[in-house]
């Protein structure tokens, strides 16, 4: 197999993933519900790729002290909804993980 | 705002991303030589593809010799979520030219998405149109190519010499921590989160990340189900 003909079929896909929407806008006219949902995208896909860090190791579900990053991240959780700031999230989000991984 | 300075604020918004993303980038270039891609084929899958996970799993079905059909359908349910994004910024772009509209969905990943979309909500609330959304969406894209196209070459020249279980990684989800929290400011946005949040945890196992877009459109559509009076 030609790895440089695979690479451009997949280049071609990744695209066109990204391009679908933008490339689409003002060619047709999405229905109400569909625009309703949109505004959910940032939350909903960001916390879908976020909590399975935060909650699963090797594909379990731990929630004791032994998973550093779920309390680590819940830290963050909290420094992110006090001060709104992203430097100081992930600071403390740092300085946590390496604390508890120490204790 | 001028452009540059929109440009500046999603350069300088990735950043923090960066460091979760550059040690991927060179974890990529050692496991896409030990799949048996040359050098030059594994940085070209870097500028060409431009998908982090799904550069991975294409070096692995790479590896064990996998048909070119599969490997490209599962590069593309890998990569499904991205359809999300192009959904969420299409109203924001659409009175840009073509070549902006096509720079920028060959820039579209989760990061710079991620660290752009709270400035870009800023200036054009409500998807309004904005002469600096663009920029800024470009400056995260930029510097999430730069860092991922120099994290290749660095894992393809010294990869395998690098430290890796520096828990660098773990600055990816707090960063999206950071930009999720703030975001959440009502119970139909929570709801959003919590859903798509446990959706996301219950389906890990599904092949092909396809539980994190399945677990994604569960949010959207509990976000957007719940009845305006209780928002």
């Amino acid at each position: 197999m030609n790895i440089w003909w695979l690479m451009l079929v997949c280049g071609a896909i990744t695209f066109g993933i990204r391009y679908s929407f933008i490339a689409a806008e003002g060619h047709f006219q999405p229905p109400g519900w569909f625009r309703r949902l949109l505004p959910f995208v940032p939350i909903a896909a960001l916390t879908a790729l976020t909590a399975p860090e935060l909650l699963l190791m090797q594909g379990e579900i731990i929630l004791g002290a032994g998973n550093s990053r779920l309390w680590a991240g819940l830290v963050a959780i909290i420094v992110a909804a006090v001060w709104r700031n992203t430097l100081l999230t992930i600071g403390c989000g740092f300085l946590a993980l390496f604390v508890l991984q120490r204790v | 705002m001028k452009a540059a300075e929109a440009f500046s604020l999603g350069l300088r918004a990735v950043m923090p991303i960066l460091v979760g993303v550059v040690p991927f980038g060179v974890i990529y270039g050692v496991v896409a030589l030990q799949s048996g891609i040359p050098a030059l084929a594994a940085m070209a899958m870097s500028a060409i593809v431009f998908a982090g996970s799904a550069q991975f799993l294409l070096a692995q079905l790479v590896g064990v010799g996998a048909p070119l059909l599969l490997i490209a359908g599962a590069v593309g349910m890998v990569n499904l979520r991205h359809a999300l994004y192009s959904a969420s910024v299409a109203p924001i772009l659409a009175h840009l030219p073509r070549r902006w509209k096509i720079l920028l969905a060959y820039l579209l990943t989760d990061e710079a998405y991620a660290a752009a979309i709270p400035h870009i909500l800023v200036v054009a609330p409500n998807s309004s149109r904005s002469a600096q959304a663009h920029w800024i969406l470009f400056g995260s894209g930029f510097g999430l190519w730069a860092g991922w196209q120099l994290a290749t070459l660095g894992g393809v020249l010294i990869g395998a010499q690098l430290p890796s279980n520096l828990d660098l990684d773990f600055a990816l989800p707090l960063t999206f921590i950071a930009i999720v929290v703030p975001l959440i400011d009502s119970r139909a946005r929570l709801l959003a989160a919590v859903t798509a949040g446990a959706a996301a945890v219950a389906m890990a196992a599904m092949p092909y990340k396809l539980g994190l877009f399945v677990a994604a459109m569960a949010g959207l559509v509990a976000g957007a189900a719940m009845p305006r009076r209780a928002k």
